[in-house]
């Protein structure tokens, strides 16, 4: 499985995804300057790294959305090429209009560093058959725009389509119903506020994130 | 030429810095204050013939979330 992780000016995480994910797929991923205008050859898997691309300015994701590389995300997705944007890759996501929606300020205006304790929604996609519906599972959160807002009509649409992920159990940053992740109406595009590259091996202590990955790998070996 | 885009959010957006602000001006003593909403000034020096059509692009393309923003434009001559 060849994935790409897309590398912003600022990012923090998009090492921590490159382990995660060549642990989990023996391969290390691709490493794509945002400056790049297009993604290497046969890529199966684009991750949008956690982190504060561009210090967070203007708004989060703002302009890493904008930047060149984008433009050949977006297609690749709208190909049907999975991509999986963490933290910031969510926010990255929704200003790119892969996703619907913005990720606000914090309801209560505070970073949140915690262990998030979340309720896996819909584990009929590509990013959770690995987990049980239903299933709760504990990932890190770190953020400080991670209140997920969209107008009534698309809250109803994400529900009704079953494309909320993930939930979290408690009230973490003010998002709407509690999501911390939704997928696109293709089911090939997540955006998740929680870490899992954080809970992905033995040494983070949990490794809760890690069957993400490998949710990834089964269903893109088998398709 | 300058021009000012002022941001704010629509409304009905959910503003938590302008309910903190609300909050801290309440603290003070200020009396009467039905409703704080925050926003964000961002100030374009440009080039004589910049066209307001092209101010409004960029303020589409990048400068306010249309989703969640809404953008003013004023030119300061």
């Amino acid at each position: 499985m060849r994935s790409a992780v897309l590398v912003f000016p600022g990012s923090n995480c998009d090492r921590d995804l490159a382990v995660a994910l060549e642990r989990v797929t023996g391969q290390a991923p691709e490493m794509v300057w945002h400056r790049e205008t297009a993604l290497p050859d046969g890529i199966d898997l684009i991750g949008v790294p956690g982190g504060f691309s561009y210090g967070d300015y203007l708004r989060s994701g703002a302009m890493a959305a904008r930047s060149p590389i984008m433009t050949a995300v977006v297609e690749a997705a709208s190909r049907g090429t999975p991509v999986l944007g963490i933290c910031n890759g969510f926010q990255v996501l929704t200003e790119a209009g892969l996703l619907p929606g913005a990720l606000m300020r914090n309801a209560n205006l505070t970073f949140v560093c915690k262990d998030a304790d979340l309720t896996v929604v819909n584990n009929q996609t590509l990013f959770t058959s690995g987990y049980e519906a239903g299933e709760a599972i504990t990932i890190p959160v770190a953020h400080h725009d991670g209140n997920y807002q969209a107008d009534a009509e698309t809250l109803a649409r994400l529900e009704g389509e079953g494309r909320v992920a993930f939930r979290y159990a408690c009230t973490v940053n003010g998002s709407a119903n509690d999501i911390a992740g939704i997928v696109n109406a293709g089911g090939n595009v997540l955006g998740m506020m929680p870490h899992p590259e954080r809970a992905a091996e033995a040494a983070h202590g949990n490794e809760d994130g890690r069957r993400l990955f490998e949710s990834l790998l089964g269903a893109l070996q088998s398709a | 030429m300058k021009a000012r885009v002022l941001v704010t959010l629509k409304s009905g957006v959910l503003d938590p810095q302008g309910k903190a602000i609300h909050h801290a001006l309440e603290g003070l003593g200020f009396p009467g204050i039905n409703d704080v909403r925050a926003g964000k000034l961002i100030e374009l020096d440009l080039a004589d013939g910049v066209e307001d059509s092209a101010i409004e692009e960029m303020c589409r393309k990048l400068l306010a979330n249309t989703v969640i923003e809404n953008f003013k434009i004023e030119r300061l001559g």
